[in-house]
C-alpha cells in the first residue's frame, strides 16, 4: 500500500561543540503527505532541518532521496535534489524585488540577459497562484513580514515541487494568513508534493498534518499518524517524564488578576511617532502586566519601541515615576529601569558568536561600563544561576550562543535583562517559535515577577497567552491604540478579536 | 584509555584558536633552517643579542604595534586604511622637529618630538573615529581619505626631502638597544601587553566583541558603540604613530614617500592569519601577534632564500593564500572528506569498521 518515501534518514548524527543536537535519528518522509516534525527547543528540529537543507553536515548517518543514497553538501545540491526551504526567519533579501526574489539565481534569460519581464509576468502568475495580489516589482520589504513569508514559499515550490520545509511558517501570520497558507499547503499535498511542517501551534499541526515524527533531546521519540496521537499524548511524548510543567498548560485556572493602584512607574501621555504609531496613552504600575495585542504590523512594536528608547517619540510627553522624561536612546531607558527583549533575537537581540555567559551579562555591564567590569567569578554565577532557573539547555555557559534553539536563546535574553533587576520589562512575543514546555515555563516566570512587583509590558499574537497573564488590554489596529480592556475575568479571546476586528473604542 | 585523553588534549589543542597560526608560523621558522642551517643561533655579541629570530622580532615590530590597532578596529567590523600615511607622518613631524631643533641630541627635545607625533595622531585618530562612528561614513571610504591625503601631508612636512637626523635619543626608539635586546621589540612587547590587559581585564574586549558582532543588539543593550568604535580609531592611529617613530628611528631618517607604505595592507593580513573576522567581533591580539610574526618572517624569508626581488611578491602572495587555506576549516574539512574518499575507493572493503567512527 505505501510507496516508496520521497526522503528518508536513517541514523543522522550531528554535533557541535558541546552539543550532541542529533544522535541517530530516523525519518521519513512520502510524497503527498504533510508531516510534522515535534519536539521541544533543543529537541533538534532545527537541526534536522539543516542537515536535510545542506546548511549543516551530519557527522553520520544516511540520506537517501527517493531510494537513492545522497550526499546534501551545501544549500544548493539540496534545492537541485528537489528539496526546498522556508525558514523561521525569512532568508530573502528585502532589498530585493519581490520577482527578482523569487527568481534569484535562476533569472529568465533572453539572449544572455536578465528578461525582466517574463521574471515580472511569471512571478506574478505565481503570487495569483496563491492568491496574493502585490504588486511584484516593489522591494520585499515594503510587504508585511506574513506576504514576504508566502513569496519565500511561493520561491521554494517553484524551485523545486518534491520535498517542501516549512520552518515555523505560521509564527509571524495571522488568522487569515494562516488559512491561505494551508490551502497553499493542500493544493501542493494533493499534487504529491511533501511537506515538512515545524509548528510549536499544536491546533495547527492537528488541522494540517497527516502523520508526525516526535523528537527529544536529539533522539527520536517516534513516528505516529495524527489521528492516533492525541494531544496530549503528543504533548507528553515531546516533554518525556517530566510531565510537571503540564499542568499550568490546559485551561488551568486563570491567575487572580485585581486592578492594582498606586502610583504608575510609566505614563504615557499622547506619545507619537509618525509613520509607526498614533498618538497613544498608556500607565503601567509596579506588579502590573499589560499585555499588547493586535494583529502583526499593527503597531504593537512601534509602541513599545518608543518606551525603550529605541525610537525617539516625536510627539507627546513620557513620564517615568511621576517625571517627565525624553529617552534619547535605549541606554537612557535602561538607566531608569526598563528592559526591552525584541522579538527578533537574532538580528537584535543576541551576538551569536559570543558565549551564553557573555551574552547574559552583555546588558549590567553595558551599564556598568567598560572600565568596571564584572569579575568572571560574578559572570559565571549570574550564568550558572539563571541557566538553572530557567533551565536553558545546553547547561554550558560557554557554549556559543548561535548554536541554541529558539527557546533557549529566548530564555538567555530574558536572564540578560532580569540580571540588571528592571522596574519594567517590556517582552516583544517572548514566546514566539518557542515550545510548549518552554513557553509555559516563561509566562510562569512574567507571572511571578510581576507578583514581586516588577511592571512588565506583554506583546504577543496569542490571545490567550495575553489574557492569562495580564491585568489589563491594550488593543492595536492599524499603527492606532483603539481600545483597552479590563483583564476582570469577562474579557474573553472572542472580545478582544471583535475589537480587533472592528476598531471600536470601549 | 589515555590514548583517548591524549587525542582528546591533542583535539582541544587543535581546536585553539591560536592553534593554526602558531603552527603555520613554526612551519616557516623550520623551512628556513632548511636554507639557513643557523637560523635559530642567537648569539650574544658587545652586550647585544643578533640571530634571524631577533632580527625578525626588530624589524616585525612596528608592524605589531600596527596590527594590534587594526585588531581592535576590525574588531568593531570596521578597517583602517590610513594606518601607512599615519606612520609617514609621525616619523617625518617628529624627524622635523629634531631636524630644527639646535640640541637634537637632548633628551627634552627628542621627548616634545615624540609628543608631536602622538598629539598628531590623536587629532587624525579623532577625525577618523568621528567620520566613522558619528558621520556615519563607511570605515573603508573614512579612512581612504587619510591614506591618501596623509600621504601628501606627510611629504609636505618633509617639503618632499629625505630628513635625517643624527640624535642618539631618538635612535634608541627604533635602533637602540636595552637589556641586551632591541629595545624596539622590548616596547611593542610593553604596547601588546597593555592592550591585552586593558581589553581583557576590563569589560572593553567584550564590548568591542558586541558592538562587531551585532551592532544593532549593542545599541538595544545599552552600549555606546559610538564612543567605543571612536576609541578604537584613536587608539590605532597612536600604535601607528609609535611604529612611525620606530621606522624612522632605525633609519635616523624620515622619508614620507616609503614610510609605513602598505603597511595597512600587511597589518590587515596579520590580523586575518591572526584568526580575527573581517565581519567583526571575536578578535584575538596572540593571534595577532603571530600574524605579524608570520608576515616578518616570510619578508626574512624571502631575502635568506635569495627569492630575486621582482618575484618576491608574487612568492609572498602564494604563501599568503596557502595559509589562509590552511587556516579555514572550511577547506580542511573539504580536503578530509576528499581524502577520506580516496582512502574509500582504494581500500577492498568500504565498510570496514574502523572508517565508521560515528555511527552508535
Amino acid at each position: 500500500m505505501r510507496q516508496q518515501p520521497v526522503l528518508e534518514v536513517r541514523g543522522i548524527r550531528k554535533e557541535f561543540p558541546g552539543v550532541v543536537a542529533l544522535d541517530g535519528v530516523d525519518f521519513r518522509l512520502y510524497p503527498g503527505e504533510v508531516h510534522a516534525l515535534m519536539g521541544e527547543n533543543g529537541a533538534g528540529k532545527s537541526t534536522l532541518i539543516k542537515v536535510l537543507t545542506g546548511v549543516y553536515q551530519s557527522d553520520g548517518g544516511e540520506v537517501e532521496l527517493a531510494g537513492e543514497p545522497v550526499r546534501i553538501a551545501g544549500p544548493l545540491q539540496a534545492q537541485q535534489a528537489g528539496i526546498s526551504t522556508v525558514y523561521q526567519e525569512v532568508n530573502l533579501c528585502p532589498n530585493l524585488s519581490v520577482a527578482e526574489n523569487v527568481f534569484i539565481g535562476r533569472e529568465p534569460r533572453r539572449f544572455g540577459l536578465i528578461d525582466w519581464a517574463a521574471m515580472r509576468r511569471r512571478a506574478t502568475e505565481l503570487v495569483r497562484g496563491i492568491d496574493l495580489d502585490i504588486d511584484v516589482s516593489a522591494p520585499l520589504n515594503s510587504y508585511s513580514i506574513a506576504v514576504q513569508q508566502l513569496v519565500a514559499i511561493v520561491r521554494a515550490v517553484d524551485v523545486s515541487a518534491k520535498v517542501l520545509i516549512l520552518d515555523e511558517p505560521t509564527s509571524s501570520l495571522d488568522r487569515d494568513e494562516v488559512r491561505q497558507l494551508f490551502t497553499v499547503m493542500r493544493r501542493l499535498r494533493d499534487q504529491g508534493v511533501a511537506i515538512l511542517f515545524v509548528s510549536h501551534f499544536l491546533d495547527q499541526v492537528y488541522e494540517i498534518c497527516d502523520r508526525m515524527t516526535v523528537l527529544r533531546n536529539g533522539r527520536l521519540e517516534g513516528e505516529y499518524l495524527t489521528s492516533e496521537l492525541d494531544q496530549v499524548a503528543l504533548v507528553s511524548r515531546m516533554i518525556g517524564a517530566e510531565l510537571a510543567g503540564l499542568d499550568q498548560l490546559g485551561g488551568g485556572k486563570r491567575r487572580e488578576r485585581t486592578a492594582r493602584t498606586g502610583k504608575a512607574f510609566l505614563q504615557a501621555d499622547r506619545l507619537t511617532r509618525r509613520g509607526a504609531v498614533e498618538p497613544y496613552d498608556l500607565d503601567i504600575r509596579p506588579g502590573e502586566v499589560i499585555g499588547l495585542a493586535g494583529l502583526l504590523g499593527s503597531g504593537r512594536t512601534e509602541a513599545a519601541r518608543l518606551l525603550f528608547g529605541a525610537d525617539q517619540s516625536d510627539g507627546g510627553t513620557l513620564r517615568i515615576e511621576g517625571a517627565v522624561t525624553t529617552l534619547r536612546s535605549p541606554r537612557d531607558a535602561i538607566a531608569r529601569g526598563i528592559a526591552f527583549c525584541s522579538e527578533n533575537r537574532k538580528t537584535e537581540g543576541l551576538v551569536g558568536e559570543l558565549t551564553v555567559r557573555e551574552n547574559i551579562v552583555l546588558a549590567l555591564q553595558a551599564a556598568r561600563g567598560w572600565t568596571r567590569p564584572l569579575s568572571r567569578t560574578a559572570q559565571d554565577a549570574y550564568a550558572l544561576k539563571w541557566i538553572r532557573a530557567l533551565d536553558i539547555r545546553p547547561g554550558n555557559p560557554e557554549a556559543l550562543v548561535r548554536n541554541l534553539s529558539g527557546g533557549n536563546q529566548q530564555k538567555v535574553l530574558l536572564a540578560r535583562w532580569l540580571i540588571t533587576d528592571p522596574k519594567l520589562l517590556i517582552l516583544d512575543e517572548p514566546t514566539r517559535g518557542i515550545d510548549i514546555g518552554a513557553k509555559a515555563e516563561i509566562q510562569k516566570l512574567v507571572a511571578n515577577l510581576a507578583e514581586d512587583g516588577m511592571a512588565v509590558l506583554f506583546i504577543s499574537a496569542e490571545l490567550e497567552e495575553v489574557l492569562r497573564l495580564s491585568h489589563r488590554v491594550g488593543v492595536l489596529r492599524d499603527h492606532r491604540m483603539v481600545a483597552q480592556l479590563d483583564n476582570d475575568g469577562e474579557l474573553t479571546p472572542e472580545r478582544v478579536m471583535a475589537t480587533i476586528a472592528s476598531g471600536a473604542h470601549q | 584509555m589515555s590514548t583517548a585523553t591524549t587525542a582528546s588534549t591533542v583535539k582541544a589543542v587543535t581546536r585553539s584558536r591560536l592553534f593554526w597560526p602558531a603552527a603555520v608560523l613554526a612551519v616557516l621558522l623550520v623551512a628556513n633552517l632548511a636554507f639557513t642551517p643557523d637560523f635559530f643561533a642567537v648569539r650574544l655579541q658587545g652586550g647585544h643579542l643578533y640571530g634571524s629570530l631577533i632580527d625578525i622580532l626588530h624589524f616585525g615590530a612596528p608592524l605589531i604595534l600596527v596590527s594590534l590597532g587594526m585588531t581592535l578596529v576590525i574588531a568593531t567590523g570596521g578597517i583602517d586604511l590610513s594606518v601607512g600615511s599615519t606612520v609617514a607622518i609621525s616619523g617625518a613631524l617628529a624627524c622635523l622637529h629634531i631636524s630644527e631643533s639646535t640640541d637634537p641630541g637632548s633628551l627634552a627635545t627628542v621627548l616634545t618630538a615624540v609628543g608631536i607625533a602622538l598629539g598628531t595622531a590623536l587629532v587624525l585618530g579623532v577625525v577618523n573615529g568621528l567620520l566613522v562612528a558619528r558621520v556615519g561614513v563607511q570605515p573603508i571610504i573614512a579612512t581612504l581619505i587619510l591614506m591618501v591625503a596623509g600621504r601628501g601631508v606627510a611629504q609636505l612636512i618633509t617639503d618632499g626631502q629625505i630628513i635625517t637626523v643624527t640624535s642618539d635619543p631618538y635612535k634608541m626608539i627604533g635602533g637602540g638597544y636595552w637589556l641586551t635586546m632591541p629595545f624596539a621589540i622590548l616596547l611593542s612587547a610593553l604596547v601588546v601587553l597593555a592592550t591585552v590587559l586593558l581589553t581583557r581585564s576590563t569589560a572593553l574586549g567584550l564590548l568591542l566583541e558586541s558592538v562587531g558582532g551585532n551592532p544593532v543588539a549593542s545599541r538595544l543593550v545599552g552600549i555606546r558603540a559610538m564612543r567605543l568604535v571612536a576609541l578604537v580609531y584613536v587608539f590605532s592611529a597612536l600604535c601607528a604613530a609609535l611604529a612611525g617613530l620606530m621606522v624612522s628611528s632605525n633609519v635616523s631618517a624620515a622619508d614620507g614617500n616609503n614610510a609605513g607604505l602598505w603597511i595597512e595592507l600587511d597589518a590587515i593580513l596579520a590580523v586575518v592569519l591572526g584568526g580575527t573576522s573581517l565581519n567583526g567581533g571575536r578578535f584575538s591580539i596572540g593571534g595577532t601577534v603571530l600574524g605579524a610574526l608570520i608576515i616578518q618572517t616570510l619578508s626574512t624569508t624571502v631575502y635568506t632564500i635569495g627569492i630575486p626581488p621582482e618575484t618576491t611578491l608574487v612568492f609572498k602572495a602564494f604563501v599568503v593564500i596557502a595559509v589562509c587555506l590552511i587556516q579555514s576549516p572550511a577547506f580542511r574539512a573539504k580536503l578530509a572528506a576528499r581524502a577520506a574518499r580516496t582512502r574509500r575507493t582504494t581500500r577492498p572493503h568500504p565498510a570496514a569498521p574502523t572508517n565508521r567512527e560515528v555511527g552508535a
